[in-house]
This record gives C-alpha cells, structure tokens and sequence, in this order.
C-alpha cells in the first residue's frame, strides 16, 4: 500500500526545506525522521509534555500535535536553530549551561523554544512570568530551579547587551 | 488536505461527512487520534482559511471566526473590553502551546465538559453560526451544547463564526474561576459570571454559569433571575449557588468525587458572582 | 578533611550541557540503523485471562509487516529474566505465554517498516482471551482465597521477612507510651520524559549483538545475554546513548530480550521506542505501591524506645529486583534517630497489576515517609513541638561512626547542624508567626520538618539478607585513565549516564588528583565488551565509587609519573615533588621534568623507564565499596550502604479552606551529602528529586479500577508537576566528609525525593491539626484533602 503523498515547502531553521509526505507524518516525526533534526523530542504524543515544542511563525506550539503537511507554507524553528548565525550558541543557550539548567537533556529543546519566546515577547520577565511561559513543558531531572535562574540570567545578558547598543 | 475555503471545506464534508474531520487547532483532535480513539480516514485542514480568522467588533457583539487562534482572542484589547470573559477564561486553557495553536472554534466544536470556552458560550449565550454546503444557520449556545464531546453540529456542517455578546452597561464586572489539579489542567469545576449594577449598587443583570460537571457546561437563567435587584450579597448568593450546585449534578471522574464537585460547585459559583459584583462596583 | 581543593567543590561549567542546548545529544530514538524494523506491541486488554488463540494472517497480510512474535515461540527460545527474591516459579518473560497476569502485558510483538504500520497491524492482531478471576487489592492478595497470580508459586507472597534487631517486646513493655498507624505511599513512580527505548543488530559474520538502549542497569548486559543464550562476549551494549531521564526506572530488559531476540531472528536491525501508552501500563516502571504498619514506643519526655514496622508492598504481576526495595531501607530502619531497637516485617505480594522496578532511592522515600509521619504522630500525641522532638532522638554528631540496631554503621553526620541551618534559612519564627496569622484569617496553613537520610554508595547486602540463596556480595566499580603521547588525558567509564554528570565528575576527579584542567580532560564510554566491571548508577553511588575510582587510576598515573621522573633525575621517590603535571627535585626547580617530558619517556623512550614499568601511560582501578563484601549474620544483621548523606526539609504550606487546594509556599532543604564535588550538579538533583517528592506528594498515582485496569495511563490523568506546581526552593548545605571515601564525598543522587513526601505530609497534618484532623495517605489529592476536611468539621459540628 503506498501512502499518498503530498508535496509541501516549509522554511525550517531559515532554510527552505521540501518533501513529498505523508498525510499521517507529524511534524515532529518529520523533523526528526527526515531532515534528521533529532534535537526535537517526543515524550508523550499527547500534548502534554512539551518537549517537542517547536516554534511556528515564532511562536511555541507542539510539534505532535501537527501534522507536517500542516506545515506547508509556515516557518519552523527547531532547537538547532536557535544558535546564533555562526553556530555559536545563543545567549539564552549559554546561559542554559552556565547555571546548569539541565541534566538528561531531554526536555531541554521544548524548554529552550518557550524561553525563546518568552524573552521575545518579555525581555524583563518576572519569576512568575517565567514559570508560567514554561508551564507547559515538564521536566523530571532539575525540579525548574536552574532553568528558571538560566532564564533571568539570560534576561539580564540581552538587557545589559541592547544598553551597551544604545547610542551613550 | 487543507482547504482554501469555508465552501471548499463544506463541500468536502459533504461528499465524505462520516468519515472526514475538520482539523484546526488539533488541540483536542491530535492526541485523540494518536491514542487511536478516533480514526477519520481524511481530514481536511481549515487552519489556512483566512475568512475563519478575524475579530470584528459590532454593536451588540463581537464576531469571531472560528478558526482564530486562542492567543490572538487572549491579547485583543479592544476585545477584551467589550468581552472581558474570553481573556479571563483564556487565562486557564492549557498552556501556551496550546493557545498559539487552539482555535475558539475548535475548542467550542470539541465541547469538552471541563473546557473553559465553552461555558463563556453558554454563559453569555453565545450565537454559533455555522455552514454547510446546502446552507447556513444559527444555533444558541444552549442549542449546540447537547452533552458531553457532543454538540448540534452534524457531520457535514463547519463552525464559521461566534458572535458573543457584548454589554453596553456602564458598571459591568466578571468572572473566571476554576479548581483544577495542576495550572493548565482540564478544570474539576469551572465557574464565571458576568454583571451589571445601576448606579445604586444594585444588580440590573446577572449570568452565570457551572462546568466540569462531566455534562455540558451550564447556565442558569432561572436563578440569576432571583438575583436582579439585589445587591449580590449574603445569603442569597450563597442559596443560588447552593442551588446552581444541585442543578449541575456533577458526576465522579479519576480527579474528583460527586461530593467534591458539588462543593466546589457551590463555592465557586458564589466566588465569581461576588467577584463581579466587586468588579462591576468598582466602576464609576 | 580540611583540605582545599583545585577543582573539588568549584563552581565550574559542566561538560555535558553544551551538546544539549545544542539540540545534539544523542539518545536511542536519534540512532537510525540502515535497514531497521520497528516494533509495536498488543497488548492484553484484561488484569487476568486465559489466552486461548492468537490469530496473526490479517496482520502479517498488511504490506511493510515482516513478523509477529508471539509468547509461544518466544518463551521456547529464551530463559526467564532473572528474578532477584527466591520463587523460581514465578517466571518472567517479554511476552506472555497461555495467560495473561496484567492489563498492559505484552502479548505479541509485531515487527514492520515504520512503527505506524507495526500499530496499524497490532489492531489486526485477533487475540481471544477467556477472562479469569484477578486481584488488584495487596491486602486481599495476601490470603490465600484470592485468585492466584502465579499458581505454581502457591501463593501471591513472593517475600515475607521478619526481623528483630533488639529487645523489642521489652522496650514495647516498658516504655510509657505506645502509639500505632498506617502510612500508605500510593503507586507512583519517577516516570522520565523519555520513554524506554532500545534498538538491536545481529551480525551473523561476527555473531554479534549490538544494543543501544536507554539504560540504567546493573549486570545488563550479562542478563540480555543469559536470557537470549548467548555468551557474554557475544553481546555490546554501547553505552555512549544518553539517556533521558532514568531516576532507577529504565531497566527494560523484557523490552531488551524481546528485540535483540527479533533482530537475530529476522537477521534485520529492530528498534522498540515505547509510547507513552505502552510505557505506562506495559513498561513495568512502576514504583513502591507500600502500605506501613508502624507501631512507636516512646517516653513522656519523647525519648524513642523501639519501632515496629510492618511493610506490605504490593509487587504487581511479576518481579525482577523490585522486592529487594523493602531490603533496602534495613540499611538506614531508624532514620536519623537513636532508636534501640526495631522489628522490620517486609512483605511484597504479587497482584495482577503491572510490575513494579527500582525507583530513586530504592524503597527509601516511602520508608522516610512512614516514620516521619510516626515522628509527627508522636509530637503530636505528647503536644511536643516536632522539632524538639526530633532534636531529641537525632544521633549527635559526637555518636559516629554509629551502628544502628540491623547491622549499618553511620559513617557520619551532624544532623543537629543541618536542621538548624534548614530553620535559619526559612526564618523558622517569623514562619511560625506568618503561619498563625494565616491561621487567624482563616487559613488552614502548615509547617512540615522531615530530617531524613539518603544512604548511598551502592552494595547488594539486602539481596543476600532477603534470599539467602542469592549470595551476592560484590559491588564494584571502575575507571580506566590514559594519558595519550600528545599529553592528553582520557577517562574511560563503563556505564551509561541519565543526567548526573558523570563526564565531569571523572574529568574532575582526574584533574584534581594529576593537577591538570579538567576542562581539556575528555571522559568517554567503553561498550561493554571493553568496559572495566561497573554496576552502574544505582544507590547515588557514582560520585563514591566512580569518582573513587577515577582518582585510584589517576593517582596511579602520578606515582609513575613521579617514578619516572626520579628515575631520570637520578634521585629517590621521596626527594621529588609533583606540581601540575611537571615533577621537580625539592628545592631544586632547575631539576626538573616536565609534562610533556615525562609522556615522552613514557610513550617512546623505553630505555630511560624505570624497570618493571608497562610502556605507555595508563592505569585502570577496580574497586569494591567499602564496607562491603560481607554477607548477613545468622541474625539478619549487615552494614548495607557505606555512607549517609543527610536532608532536613523545612515546608511551608497553605490549603484554601473552601477549595482543598494545596499550595506549597516556602521551600527550604538543608543538605549534607559531604564533599560536593561539583556543586551545580549536586544541587540540580536535589532540586529534581524534591519535584519528585512533591509529585508524589501531591499528585502522582498510577490509580487501578475495580476492574484492573490502569485508569491514569497517559499523562492527562498521572499527573507530573510542572513550573507552576514546584515553588521556588532553597537549598542550604552543610559538609561532614566522610571517612571512607576518597575526598570525604557521599553520595547525592536521590537528594530530595527522600525526604521532601515525608516534610509535605508533615506540612499538610500540621494545616490540619486545628480541625483535628489527619492524613496519612499520598498522593494527596485535592479531593482526599477536601474529605478529610468535611469529615473533621462535620465531627466538630456534631459535637457542638
């Protein structure tokens, strides 16, 4: 039996990125399967625990709960595009380690993606700001302690680095 | 496959109605069919129909196409003047994933029990206008909400626009409370209310409305009516509630027993009719 | 231990997070092998039945299909798993055979090109069942006119210990007071965000297994292979695949055995990525499902006599090491506290519910939960403030080295200490003050203490104490260090790792020892055919045995480093120093050999080492823990963990006293795990097993029907504590080293999980004490909390 396929275009990571798929294929199985990009994870294929947040047109959404023709004409940003234009990791990425706001790793990529977008739409989120833009992605090694220093810290960084920007 | 529009969309569902599902969100839909308990053989994708997304504003309502997204209802301030339950009850649906994804109309079509929109449906009394490709109707809140997962919608028709119900009151105060497990879960019990007050303090309208009682959310005309004219105070807040608690005759699920529900039932519905009493007394 | 360290104890960057916030780590669902077949699973829909056919045409006709394995062929070709208590007849395999025992189990696997096809097969797998009578109550389970899981085993008991260490009944007769209660620890388990996961290739040319999995178990490799009737060499576990979360749970050998069986069956590479479906009801990672009888003899001034403890664990349908977490906590019976004398009665029995597996701590959090809920009971019988009561029986910190009545020796502490410094932090009386104005306005609020141990180190001296069949005593592990003929430096372990930084721990611990930055020291994983012996991480034992073994290869790499360098400078052992590397006469800088120097001689230069010296630069060390290699006395006595780290949870919580609802308000732990050795790590577990606890606590159980079925089998009814349920917690340490180990370090990898259930249920009785009411019970939930509370004031009211 041969799936029909369907031809879709979406810009993933900045690159445009086409494929023949299947209806059934989610975006995350796509991501993962087939552009390889296993930075993305599944835990629970039910919308729950997050950790295969994406963003779409740059905002946080669950890649499970997506199908990748659904995608078609949409911008996706994985985990692996959130480092800086030269590979380098970003600022919110470094402060991740430098406060040690992981251990498996596994929830990190969702975790990472709602920060991102937290700090686009707050730079100056407040505690409770933070734990509520994380809500949605469950963790089981760092009890949210370190991830949510990581974010302030990070949150600091961006401001001290646009104040230093601004014209004196 | 996805459709260019609302009559593309009908059309489909008339030619394969029982075996066809819209998808917007996919809030709802997905995990369903991931854990295998619903299997349409197609789905047909609205997500990209751009006459379903709009927020318009007119006298006595505020249209919303069905297919807009939950976030985009939750951060309109113009719509949150005019309707200031949706931003209040948006605050509890899930999580951010969720409202950057769910669509109004989805959440209402899916008619969860335990989810919030739908109870600001009935609550305000909401009008579902819906299509199908021999034609369209309007359906009232409470003509849609027929029990659990379960509305008026036949499988042929789409959901294409809620017009809620805005009030033109000086001195109107709402709202949303729920008792759930954890932030974000689906609510044990659910409760809003919406007033308004005359200069006096007193009550010159009232609604109100209980959810997570395992049926359809409701609302209850009868006995708000006891409270116009009243100052929302007292005992008498406390009877409706008592009573409203009855009429919901909450069931027991995993999270919560009959009992528990039924008390919550009562000191939520109390809350929020208080709450907005204070809110709406607050206006000059 | 007053030593200053180079690297020890600093805070400094771990070398694992950077590949993961890169989105590059590389777990089991990442490896794509050419050609590989995925697997999905039927599964028995009843607690208990009679299998009484199998039809697999229709499924096998689905294109992309390529086999369904079925329990009869199955169990003919491989032995039982290996079960660690002595009831050979309850025998375990992947897939079941005739009967079913649980809603969950595995009844076929069936093999295809992508796992949607093998899940679209598995619904045409035509499977008739005859349902049986089943049993998913412990207590009921116990009696012998229950339906019986496992007949040939005569009855649902699979242990049933008694132990009496001391004058128990003396102590019971002469104490003043006596107090009795039931504490039940509700099923719940660590459940990871990664599901179990594990891929296999046979090679035939070779005849060679190869296994990546998500792995966290000891003698894996050799059990895959008993199982599978290989020799051990014939079986590789890579063990560089992380692994996404384990805290004990990720033990898949059924998963294991069933897909390497395939792979070599099929001559095709086969994966098995549990979903969370399969992983909930199926994967057998249940944890303790106990209920404690506790029975307190205690004086008027609170001074705690004797404890009687009868521990019935509810085992689930089959068993593998799971029963031995009612041995565990024999190490540590008395907690913190001087108690004389102590009967321990631990019973797991057998139920017709999925399995339970080793869960962070072992038996340990449930068993701290029970007696500090017995402290509590006792302050509150004698109207005794808990901390003076426990200031009271806590062991002083002049008592160590302390043995406790079962045969463990403490190696050290100052629990005193660290409960002061949890108060401190928390501002104990303004705590109080806050608590009693909350409670004027009408609030039902709370403070909890748990002073609670967190023994570690690892050793397998309960398996002999609860089977004397399994004479088991060796518990090792192992570090091999290389240094390369650039100069470089190379830490080989020999385990898989879930998140606790053993990278840096290893590259540390070298680093400090050979005075070299640990940041250009790189750790890397042997398979297992390479790998030194390990019994991998289990027991919060790497930071000792792992970080005591990389230090013994890495001080043996300075001493031939010292002795070449005396060698060529012409002088004796003791008249050289060693600084960073380079080695000097004393006194004499301009006597010197330098790094590079040496690793030349070393690697190239035969004729200037020392005679008797291997060529190159490498050590490995082997160790067993301390105080280990004993097996039990006649008398049920034996030191079981060699170290005794420390927690005391201070909690604040309030409960809205319309709605039931708990929330945690302030959240204090005082930690004392000796030596940290990379505090950011150490802390991180801690935070992470407090969220454990409070997931337990609060709002995880895997509930059961009447029916036997799993009723919170996703994660939108088995509820994991987000963001928003975890509060902000600060975390205070304090260090007694330990005098075993290698730089005073403990372990710490069950931190928080220990103590933080028994601290949140002291917090919630203490919420409840002005209603006279009580709560033994986790998890508890919003309406277990509104019952207690309706029942408490509806006898109030009565008695009015």
């Amino acid at each position: 039996m041969t799936e029909k396929l369907y031809a879709i275009a979406v810009e993933v990571n900045g690159k445009r990125r086409t494929a023949n798929v299947p209806a059934r294929l989610s975006l995350v199985d796509w991501l993962r399967d087939e552009l390889r990009l296993t930075g993305t994870h599944v835990g629970c294929e039910h919308g729950i625990c997050g950790a295969c947040s994406v963003l779409l047109d740059g905002d946080p959404v669950r890649s499970c709960l997506m199908f990748a023709v659904q995608a078609d004409g949409h911008r996706v940003t994985s985990v692996e595009g959130l480092c800086n234009a030269d590979g380098s990791p970003s600022a919110l990425q470094d402060s991740f380690c430098h406060t040690h706001a992981l251990q498996c790793g596994y929830c990190t990529p969702g975790m990472l993606i709602a920060a991102h977008a937290l700090l686009q739409a707050i730079p100056q989120p407040s505690e409770a700001d933070i734990r509520e833009a994380i809500g949605g992605n469950l963790c089981r090694c760092t009890g949210y302690q370190q991830i949510v220093d990581a974010v302030k810290h990070a949150a600091a960084r961006l401001h001290e680095d646009s104040a230093v920007d601004k014209p004196g | 496959m996805r459709a260019a529009s609302v009559s593309e969309a009908c059309e489909l569902l008339r030619q394969d109605g029982d075996d066809i599902k819209l998808i917007a969100g996919g809030q709802s839909l997905a995990p369903m069919m991931a854990m295998r308990l619903t299997r349409p053989s197609r789905l047909v994708d609205i997500n990209e129909i751009a006459a379903l997304k709009f927020i318009a504003l007119v006298d006595k309502a505020a249209r919303i196409g069905a297919c807009t997204r939950q976030c985009d209802v939750a951060r309109d301030d113009v719509l949150v003047e005019r309707v200031p339950l949706l931003r209040k009850a948006l605050a509890w649906v899930g999580h951010i994933q969720t409202r950057n994804r769910g669509t109004v109309g989805g959440s209402l079509a899916h008619a969860d029990p335990a989810a919030e929109l739908p109870l600001v449906a009935q609550v305000l009394g909401a009008e579902m206008h819906v299509r199908s490709s021999v034609g369209s109707r309007t359906l009232t809140a409470a003509e849609f909400f027929l029990g659990p997962l379960t509305t008026a919608l036949d499988a042929q028709e789409c959901l294409q626009e809620i017009h809620w119900p805005v009030w033109n009151e000086r001195r109107v105060g709402s709202s949303f409370m729920e008792v759930s497990r954890r932030h974000g879960d689906f609510a044990m019990i659910e409760a809003c209310a919406q007033v308004a007050v005359d200069d006096n303090g007193h009550c010159t309208r009232v609604v109100f409305g209980l959810g997570g009682g395992g049926t359809t959310p409701l609302a209850f005309p009868a006995l708000s009516a006891r409270l116009i004219g009243t100052r929302l105070d007292g005992d008498l807040v406390q009877s409706v509630a008592q009573e409203a608690a009855v009429q919901l005759d909450a069931g027991s699920d995993l999270h919560a027993s009959a009992e528990y529900r039924k008390h919550l039932a009562t000191v939520l519905a109390a809350r929020v009719i208080r709450a907005a009493a204070a809110e709406a007394l607050d206006k000059s | 231990m007053n030593e200053t360290f180079r690297y020890i104890g600093k805070q400094r960057r771990t070398k694992e997070d950077p590949r993961f916030v890169m989105g590059h780590g590389r777990f089991v669902a990442d490896i794509a092998l050419p050609g590989m077949k995925h697997v999905a699973l039927v599964a028995s829909p009843y607690p208990s039945a009679r299998i009484v056919s199998i039809k697999t045409d229709a499924a096998l006709a689905l294109p992309g299909v390529h086999y369904v394995l079925t329990g009869e062929e199955f169990c003919d070709a491989t032995d039982a798993l290996a079960i660690g208590v002595d009831a050979p007849k309850v025998m375990r395999y992947s897939l079941a055979r005739d009967v079913v025992r649980y809603a969950g189990e595995w009844v076929a696997a069936v093999v295809a090109d992508t796992r949607a096809i093998a899940e679209d097969a598995v619904e045409r797998v035509e499977v008739e069942y005859e349902p049986t009578p089943h049993v998913v109550d412990a207590e009921l389970a116990v009696e012998h006119s229950s339906p019986q899981v496992h007949p040939a085993h005569g009855s649902n008991v699979i242990l049933h210990k008694h132990f009496v260490w001391g004058p128990v009944e003396e102590a019971f007769a002469a104490a003043q007071h006596k107090l009795a209660l039931r504490a039940v620890w509700g099923r719940s388990s660590t459940v990871p965000i990664e599901t179990f996961g594990v891929a296999a290739q046979w090679q035939p040319g070779l005849q060679m297994l190869d296994i990546w999995a998500s792995i966290q178990m000891p003698k894996f490799p050799d059990q895959a292979a008993r199982a599978l009737r290989l020799p051990g060499n014939a079986v590789r576990v890579h063990y560089d695949v992380d692994v996404g979360g384990s805290y004990g749970v990720k033990r898949g050998i059924k998963h294991t055995v069933l897909v390497a069986y395939l792979a070599k069956r099929l001559g095709m590479p086969v994966r098995l990525i549990e979903d969370r479906l399969e992983n909930m009801r199926g994967g057998d990672m249940h944890g303790p499902d106990r209920i404690f009888d506790m029975q307190v003899a205690f004086d008027s001034d609170g001074t705690l006599r004797a404890l009687k403890i009868r521990a019935l664990d509810d085992v689930g349908a089959y068993a593998g090491r799971s029963p031995f977490q009612l041995g565990k906590p024999v190490t540590a019976i008395c907690g913190p506290y001087r108690i004389g004398a102590i009967e321990y009665e631990p019973i797991a029995v057998l139920t017709n519910k999925t399995p339970e597996e080793a869960v962070r701590g072992f038996g340990q959090a449930p068993t701290n939960f029970a007696l500090e809920r017995t402290l509590d009971s006792v302050a509150r019988h004698l109207n005794m403030d808990p901390i003076e009561l426990r200031r009271r029986n806590l062991i002083r910190r002049d008592e160590f080295p302390y043995l406790i009545p079962s045969g463990s020796t403490y190696d050290s502490g100052d629990y005193h200490a660290v409960l002061y410094k949890a108060l401190k932090a928390i501002d104990h009386p303004a705590l109080v003050m806050e608590r009693d104005s909350a409670r004027r306005a009408g609030k039902l609020a709370g403070i909890g203490i748990s002073t609670c141990l967190e023994p570690n180190g690892g050793n397998s001296g309960f398996e002999p104490l609860l089977n004397p069949k399994n004479d088991t005593t060796t518990w090792m592990d192992s570090c091999l260090v290389r240094v390369d003929l650039s100069g470089a430096i190379t830490g080989v372990m020999g385990t898989s790792s879930s998140g606790q930084g053993h990278e840096t721990l290893v590259s540390t611990v070298i680093g400090e020892i050979l005075e070299r930055d640990p940041a250009d020291i790189r750790v890397v994983r042997a398979d297992s055919l390479q790998a030194l012996p390990s019994n991998s991480p289990v027991g919060s034992r790497m930071a000792i045995m792992l970080g005591g073994a990389a230090a013994g290869a890495a001080r043996k790499i300075k001493e031939t480093l010292i002795d070449i360098a005396a060698h060529n400078l012409g002088c004796t052992l003791e008249s050289v120093e060693y600084e960073n590397g380079n080695v000097s006469v004393r006194g004499r800088p301009d006597k010197r050999m330098t790094w590079d120097d040496l690793i030349a001689i070393a690697h190239r230069k035969i004729h200037q080492m020392p005679a008797g010296l291997e060529p190159g630069l490498q050590a490995k060390f082997v160790w067993e823990v301390p105080t280990g290699g004993a097996l039990p006395t006649a008398d049920g006595t034996i030191q079981i963990y060699p170290c005794y780290s420390f927690e005391a949870h201070v909690v604040y919580v309030e409960i809205d006293g319309d709605t039931a609802a708990p929330i945690l308000r302030k959240y204090v732990c005082g930690h004392d795990c000796g030596v940290m050795i990379t505090p950011d790590i150490v802390h991180g577990m801690t935070y992470g097993g407090i969220a454990h606890g409070i997931g337990a606590a609060l709002y995880e159980k895997f509930s059961y029907t009447e029916d036997g079925q799993l009723a919170s089998g996703t994660f939108m009814d088995y509820l994991l504590p987000s963001a928003m349920e975890v509060p902000s917690i600060t975390i205070v340490d304090h260090c007694t080293p330990s005098p075993l180990t290698t730089f005073g370090q403990k372990g710490s990898g069950e931190a928080g999980y220990l103590g933080g259930p028994a601290a949140i249920a002291n917090a919630i009785n203490d919420a409840l004490a002005p209603l006279n009411a009580r709560i033994d019970t986790l998890p508890m939930t919003h309406d277990a909390l509104w019952q207690t509370i309706s029942k408490a004031r509806k006898a109030a009211e009565k008695q009015q």
